[in-house]
């Protein structure tokens, strides 16, 4: 029996020999370092090996992962009892007919493209992506099982594990769809209020209760002093009607995904403010998110299904080919959007609505890495505005809903560079964010529902 | 009585035609003119921006639009673009679904109450509440328990034609003529026999103006439920074209949706004629 210690990255992948390669065998190498205890007891070893039956793709995963997360994640990332096929590549799928709903918004760029660019293909599975008219539909078809998963605004499947705003289902969030890609877009009668101060009784909107735009909408006139409840409007608005709604001057602007803000820069309705970037560098917006129970029930299903969105979003992370994307995505199959509008978004290369042609190639970008620390600082979001309330177990929640260690292998694989790491701090508008003290991070803001 | 058939219809002509002309005229008239901007910049904006060209479409961009619809209205680029006729037929089938099963409940269960007083004032309180709730109303509880959109919408379609349906065949059963009920007394007919051979003949023109009533609304319905739950039909198409902003497309789709809600209708006409007598 080979017992030489799997959570070893640097354990040769001889059969014969030992880890470090002085000895004939790996019985003697251990008869020579008898004070070199185990790493881990077999089991967990085992539970490794099952997870990773491939010596060089477990060797990858430790190296990208490091042994002491990876251990970490056995507990409760995934379910050991169907562990062992979860991520063999060589075992056979579940399904292979698949069906993914998304909301017709360029943060979808990787599930939409995977279809048209043979993404899914090639993880041998037939899906057909499906356009769906809102995020409330697109979670109630989700729960249904209409849809094997979905995209989803990364609050809402923290929001719906919780039961926020619905009954409570196990969901899971294996990747991040984009980062960045959302900006502040206001009416042309406003281009001389460049001033959040100035902002009093507007009327906003944003796609959904649970978004990142509403946090972030939230945060930024939070900053500038004005209360987001009392001092401004806000009100949950589907992107496609934003557009309609700033032409009819119902609302003074947005904070919403594209192309809805190039849109009204095309169609001469409003001008970009900000992009969420300029606020929060490298912030998550979408994510691909699937009940716990697709992710147990059909794990390898579940595992192919993931490497294409992870392969796609890992495509799309290269600005070379976001051209290319913004022709496979245009049509009415998809986004169904003029091709310049898409190319300008991708591109980072676009009109600002205010006569001037501004370049981003960091405008919308794509990391599938889902952090810990981007849920804690969403649940503290939150919390903030009384959305959930009591205490709450934030590291517990961001593990058991951000399956931060699959999409780190199928990130190794796709090419990417996963982090070693399952939390990081950052900064909003320049303020430090310490996922360690959720807490104290609420308590700072001077205003907040708590 | 022919010339008063040509005089209207050449009313109408005239009305069409000056319609389409306001509708240019009012169009042309609209939109900011060309405005002084680099090139650059005008290429990367749409030709509102551009150009100042007016948001509404003309009657020829509309005309021309239409015609690239019908010239090939079966296309199939994936699950979420089909040509308008694959629309057009999920929609008919969702509303015939609901309806004939609405059919199915609403005439025996309208027989029974038009044949018995009891039952009448026994189900009337629940007809009552029932009937003013709008059909979308209906939908998030549908979706909740039926836990399927499409059958949601075909449930959906069934609760709101039910109503016309039911209180019209009670109504027609309750006020056949006594006389006609007598001489089936006299014949000694059984019960299942006069609801067949004497009720049923003299209410079928009021079940069917029912029938008529129904199916308008359940076009109506339709539209908007296919908007909510997505994926296929003309509500889909609608909006569809307005996540794109295309205000052209969704005006070809409200002709294509009065045409064939005028063509339903005038089948449930002609059926309607078929069974009336004249006493």
């Amino acid at each position: 029996m080979n017992v030489d210690d799997p959570f070893d990255p640097r354990a040769t992948l001889r059969t014969t020999g030992c880890a470090c390669g002085r000895h004939a065998t790996a019985a003697e190498h251990d008869a020579a370092a008898p004070s070199e205890p185990p790493y881990r007891g077999l089991v967990e070893g085992a539970v490794m090996r099952a997870l990773f039956p491939v010596d060089a793709t477990r060797r990858r995963f430790l190296q990208a992962v490091g042994a002491t997360t990876a251990a970490a994640a056995l507990d409760h990332v995934f379910p050991i009892a169907t562990a062992t096929e979860a991520f063999a590549q060589s075992a056979p799928l579940e399904k292979k007919d698949l069906k993914v709903g998304f909301i017709p918004i360029t943060c979808a760029t990787p599930i939409i493209m995977a279809a048209p660019m043979g993404f899914y293909a090639k993880a041998g599975l037939n899906v057909e992506v499906i356009k769906t008219a809102g995020w409330a539909v697109i979670r109630d078809k989700t729960i249904n099982k209409e849809y094997d998963a979905a995209h989803m605004l990364s609050p809402m499947p923290l929001a719906i594990s919780m039961g926020a705003g619905s009954n409570p289902v196990p969901y899971t969030m294996p990747a991040v769809e984009n980062i960045n890609g959302q900006a502040i877009t206001l009416a042309m009668k406003h281009k001389d209020k460049r001033d959040p101060k100035q902002w009093k009784g507007f009327k906003f909107a944003v796609p959904f209760d649970y978004s990142m735009h509403n946090y972030l909408l939230r945060y930024y006139v939070a900053e500038a002093g004005l209360d987001p409840d009392t001092d401004i409007q806000i009100r949950a608005v589907p992107p496609p009607e934003m557009v309609a709604n700033l032409r009819a001057d119902n609302i003074d602007g947005y904070l919403g995904p594209d192309p809805f803000n190039q849109r009204a820069v095309y169609d001469g309705v409003g001008f970009i403010h900000l992009l969420s970037k300029e606020m929060w560098e490298g912030h998550p917006c979408c994510a691909f998110a699937a009940s716990r129970d697709f992710v147990t029930t059909l794990p390898n299903t579940y595992a192919a299904l993931l490497r294409a969105i992870i392969a796609a979003t890992a495509f799309a992370s290269n600005p070379e080919n976001r051209k290319q994307i913004a022709t496979a995505i245009a049509p009415a199959n998809y986004l169904n959007q003029p091709e310049t509008v898409l190319e300008q978004i991708l591109t980072g290369t676009y009109a600002d609505g205010l006569g001037a042609v501004k370049k981003d190639t960091r405008r919308i970008d794509f990391d599938p890495f889902p952090w810990h620390s981007f849920a804690i600082w969403i649940l503290t979001q939150m919390k903030r505005w009384g959305q959930i309330k009591g205490d709450i177990d934030y590291k517990g929640i961001a593990a058991q809903v951000y399956l931060a260690t699959d999409a780190a292998r199928l990130m190794k694989e796709a090419g990417l560079t996963p982090p070693t790491t399952t939390s990081k701090a950052f900064s909003v508008m320049g303020k430090p964010f310490d996922p360690e003290k959720p807490e104290d991070y609420i308590r700072s803001f001077a205003i907040k529902r708590t | 009585m022919s010339s008063l058939s040509v005089r209207a219809t050449i009313v109408s002509a005239l009305l069409l035609a000056t319609l389409l002309l306001v509708w240019q005229i009012l169009v042309q008239g609209t939109g900011a003119g060309p405005q002084q901007m680099d090139p650059e910049y005008a290429r990367l904006v749409g030709a509102t921006a551009s150009q100042g060209k007016s948001a509404m479409p003309g009657p020829l961009d509309v005309g021309a639009q239409l015609w690239r619809h019908l010239s090939d209205p079966f296309y199939d680029k994936g699950p979420n673009d089909k040509g308008v006729g694959i629309q057009l037929a999920y929609s008919l089938a969702r509303v015939l679904g609901g309806y004939l099963a609405a059919a199915l409940v609403a005439i025996p269960l309208g027989f029974l109450i038009g044949m018995s007083p009891l039952m009448s004032r026994a189900l009337d309180p629940f007809i009552q509440v029932l009937k003013p709730i709008s059909p979308l109303a209906w939908m998030p509880l549908a979706l909740y328990t039926i836990k399927d959109s499409a059958a949601s919408a075909v449930f959906v379609i069934f609760i709101c034609s039910v109503w016309p349906m039911l209180l019209n065949t009670a109504f027609g059963v309750a006020t056949v003529r006594n006389d006609w009920l007598n001489v089936a007394k006299t014949l000694e007919l059984s019960r299942v026999r006069t609801a067949l051979r004497v009720i049923l003949p003299a209410a079928a023109p009021t079940i069917l103006t029912g029938m008529r009533i129904s199916i308008g609304i359940a076009w109506l319905v339709i539209v908007a439920a296919e908007m909510l739950v997505g994926g296929t039909g003309i509500g889909y198409f609608v909006w569809n074209e307005w996540n794109n902003l295309s205000i052209n497309n969704v005006i070809n789709a409200i002709l294509l949706i009065g045409v064939v809600g005028m063509i339903l209708d005038q089948l449930m006409g002609r059926l309607q004629r078929a069974v009336s007598y004249a006493e």
